[in-house]
């Protein structure tokens, strides 16, 4: 199936580099590593005393959630600071901004103070897509979250953790585990893991949390947990809302959790070397046991350093398709 | 005073006529039929144009009963060949009084572009709770009420609604929704909703609620229409329907026969519309029960609104496109994809909806009300702002160039389009 979001044009430059990160799907392979390879080299950077770079000096980067995080938005901050860029952070509820106008108003409003990227969470799928349309072009747009459709550079920090675990993409069984129907996590995981080369995607889901037709993305679905996790080389549990029991999608936690919660009986079916990721935050004794969040095969801590690094990557590569793509329209057009 | 349209090629499938030939209009009436000898009388030359009945559409929001409005989106519809249209009664104020249904008609009468008949409220104020007051909007000259895709408080006031409407024969409109399924999804439950991570309505949400409202059809004998058919399950559950008798009949809109879930790519709100763009299975099947004439009437569902309605991500856009303006030339595309021949499209687009709902109009008979659409078929235009006669620009089909337009309509005999201001 062809992407059907974002068509390349919306978020790569002609010559194909980055200007927005609104969505995996639709990215090439080459880009993706050279998201990942970029972010490497952070890594090692952070080893060092000073953690700067001047890559993004001078530019304004506005911090636009329109849904609460403490974390993402955290990362995305020191991030922009690392690249020595102005950071502007904005909560804003999205009750006040339910009616499209107004998120247009505000967006109207940040652009007249001159900012260069926002960096943008919002609870409607596409809201990164269309702030991308609306705004004048030269500003970057990072998608931090939309809805349920994607988010970008999670799944990415979490190729990233795979890749730096078993080394590269080509052999690997990757099972996902959980609600995939609310996940933009998961969205975004299958067509980076997909674009990447792994071979076999599972999903790991009862009924009522698996999307339609989600196997025309290339995943293949399993009701029952070891029958999905057997031989994995990756596990990925994704985080249970509350609220899904309260709209007839499960039963109780405690059922959820004996079905589908990652505990020791039922990780020993995966590969003894099988690595253990969860985009947080962790609810401990519901999709997953607190030995086994901790444990030895588990990288969740680890995820979240990367999350600095392949933010720092895909910032500076974003702002750098933007400059490249401004000054060739500026000689276009004397 | 008397004209003739000459030397076009009549295409009337209320009676049968498909050939070049005058016609002679008297007094808004069609009065004769043939070759007009006198060269001196006053006539319209429109050689190498298509005459058929002015288009009945069945269903169209005007949003608001004022002037303006009424004004822009009829003298919309006469640019589109349209000569009888159905308002639907979500207007504000809602078409649930005589004096609501009456304003409607005044404004449409004093703009005078194009005949509207009201559809009347189902329930008083669309809640689906209490019975409106369907006798009176009757006298009032509503056509057939609809409670629309408004839900009912439970479905025994359905059955009381058309147990009612039953009593004085008035024709029920329905869209088969049942909303618990179709929660608050916006797009159809299908891989394109999983990708773009929008929320799904299943085809469960149109046929529940589809069967559910033919056997409580069954139980009353209400006569009834289904507006806007969205699946290939659907079309099956009415011709069953009509096989057992029932008196059902069904339209598609034209968004439906030629879009498909494929359209709401790149999250393009502009195919937001209720009931939502279904699979390309679907679409053929709505297409052959319009070559079967199980679904008899191919409408417009048209939408009107600001720019300010679709500037938001997917599911905050407000669903509908405008429709009158480009209604003709899509369904042209249904001749030039050999699934209709052009007497078939016309009569589907006339008599065929004027039968669903009972109006005296579709035809172009000695006697008959002279409400005439004359269009060259192969004349292409570009959908733009100026091109546009709506107020409403929310079209996928913004700067698209379609084939076939509308040269002139009359209603009741006299020019409305182009107007002659």
């Amino acid at each position: 199936m062809e992407p059907v979001a974002e068509s390349p044009q919306l978020q790569l430059t002609e010559q194909g580099q980055l200007r927005h990160f609104l969505t995996v799907e639709g990215l090439s392979k080459t880009l993706l590593t050279e998201i990942l390879d970029t972010a490497d080299s952070f890594i090692s950077m952070e080893q060092q005393s000073v953690k700067k770079v001047p890559l993004l000096r001078g530019k304004t980067v506005v911090n636009l959630f329109f849904e609460a995080s403490t974390r993402t938005r955290t990362t995305f901050e020191l991030a922009a600071k690392r690249l020595s860029a102005d950071v502007i952070n904005l909560d804003i509820s999205t009750s006040a901004t339910s009616k499209g106008e107004t998120l247009l108003d505000t967006l109207k409003n940040l652009e007249a103070m001159s900012s260069d990227m926002f960096v943008v969470r919002h609870a409607n799928s596409g809201a990164a897509h269309f702030i991308a349309e609306q705004v004048t072009p030269n500003i970057a747009i990072i998608n931090a979250g939309d809805g349920r459709h994607a988010h970008p550079t999670q799944a990415m920090l979490d190729m990233l953790a795979i890749r730096r675990h078993k080394g590269d993409f080509e052999n690997l069984s990757v099972a996902i585990v959980g609600d995939i129907l609310h996940s933009r996590v998961a969205r975004s995981q299958i067509h980076a893991l997909k674009i990447l080369g792994v071979p076999d995607i599972r999903i790991i889901t009862p009924n009522t949390l698996r999307p339609f037709d989600i196997e025309s993305m290339g995943v293949t679905v399993y009701n029952r947990m070891i029958e999905g996790i057997a031989g994995a080389d990756v596990v990925i549990t994704l985080r249970l809302q509350n609220e899904r029991m309260q709209s007839a999608l499960l039963p109780s936690q405690h059922e959820f959790y004996s079905l589908y919660g990652l505990s020791a009986d039922k990780l020993k079916y995966a590969k003894p070397d099988a690595i253990v990721m969860h985009p947080g935050p962790i609810n401990r004794g519901v999709e997953i046991d607190s030995d086994i969040a901790d444990g030895s095969q588990s990288v969740i801590l680890n995820q979240v350093s990367y999350g600095v690094a392949v933010r720092m990557a895909v910032m500076s590569m974003a702002m750098s398709g933007q400059t490249t793509q401004t000054n060739g329209d500026t000689e276009a057009t004397p | 005073m008397t004209l003739w349209i000459r030397g076009g090629h009549l295409i009337d499938p209320a009676n049968n006529i498909d050939t070049v030939t005058d016609l002679q209009i008297h007094d808004g009436k069609i009065t004769a039929i043939g070759h007009c000898d006198d060269e001196s009388a006053a006539s319209i030359d429109v050689q190498g144009l298509i005459v058929c009945p002015g288009l009945v559409d069945l269903s169209v929001s005007l949003r608001k009963q004022h002037k303006a409005s009424v004004s822009t989106e009829t003298r919309a519809a006469a640019a589109g060949g349209i000569t009888s249209m159905c308002c639907l009664p979500d207007t504000s104020p809602i078409i649930d009084s005589s004096s609501a249904a009456t304003l409607v008609q005044d404004l449409a009468r004093q703009s005078g572009f194009c005949n509207v008949w009201p559809i009347g409220a189902l329930t008083q104020g669309l809640a689906g709770a209490q019975l409106s007051e369907m006798g009176t909007l009757k006298e009032a000259g509503c056509i057939g009420m609809s409670n629309l895709r408004a839900p009912f408080e439970n479905t025994r006031v359905l059955l009381r609604c058309l147990e009612y409407a039953s009593s004085y024969d008035v024709t029920v409109f329905f869209n088969a929704v049942e909303h618990s399924l179709a929660d608050d999804g916006c797009v159809h439950e299908g891989p394109y909703a999983t990708r773009l991570g929008l929320k799904g309505i299943p085809e469960s949400a149109e046929t529940v609620a589809l069967t559910r409202d033919l056997l409580l059809i069954e139980q009353t004998g209400v006569r009834a229409h289904f507006g806007q058919l969205s699946c290939a399950r659907s079309v099956d559950l009415i011709a069953n329907a009509q096989k057992r008798g029932l008196p059902v009949t069904a339209d598609a809109c034209i968004h439906h026969l030629l879009g498909t879930e494929a359209d709401i790519k790149n999250f393009n709100s502009l195919n937001h519309i209720q009931p939502p763009l279904r699979t390309e299975n679907d679409r053929q099947a709505l297409q052959r029960g319009l070559q079967e004439g199980i679904i008899s009437v191919i409408c417009s569902h048209h939408q009107p609104h600001s720019k300010a309605a679709k500037m938001a991500p997917f599911a905050a856009t407000e669903p509908g496109i405008s429709g009158l303006d480009t209604l003709l030339p899509q369904a042209l595309k249904l001749v030039t994809n050999n699934l209709l021949t052009l007497p078939q499209l016309i009569e589907r687009l006339t008599i065929g909806a004027a039968r669903a709902a009972n109006l005296n109009t579709g035809s172009l008979g000695i006697g008959d009300i002279a409400d005439i659409c004359i269009f060259d078929a192969n004349e292409s235009w570009q959908v733009s702002a100026e091109t546009l006669h709506s107020n409403g620009h929310n079209t996928p089909l913004m700067g698209r160039t379609l084939k076939g337009r509308v040269r002139h309509t009359l209603l009741a005999g006299r020019q409305v389009f182009p107007s002659r201001a």
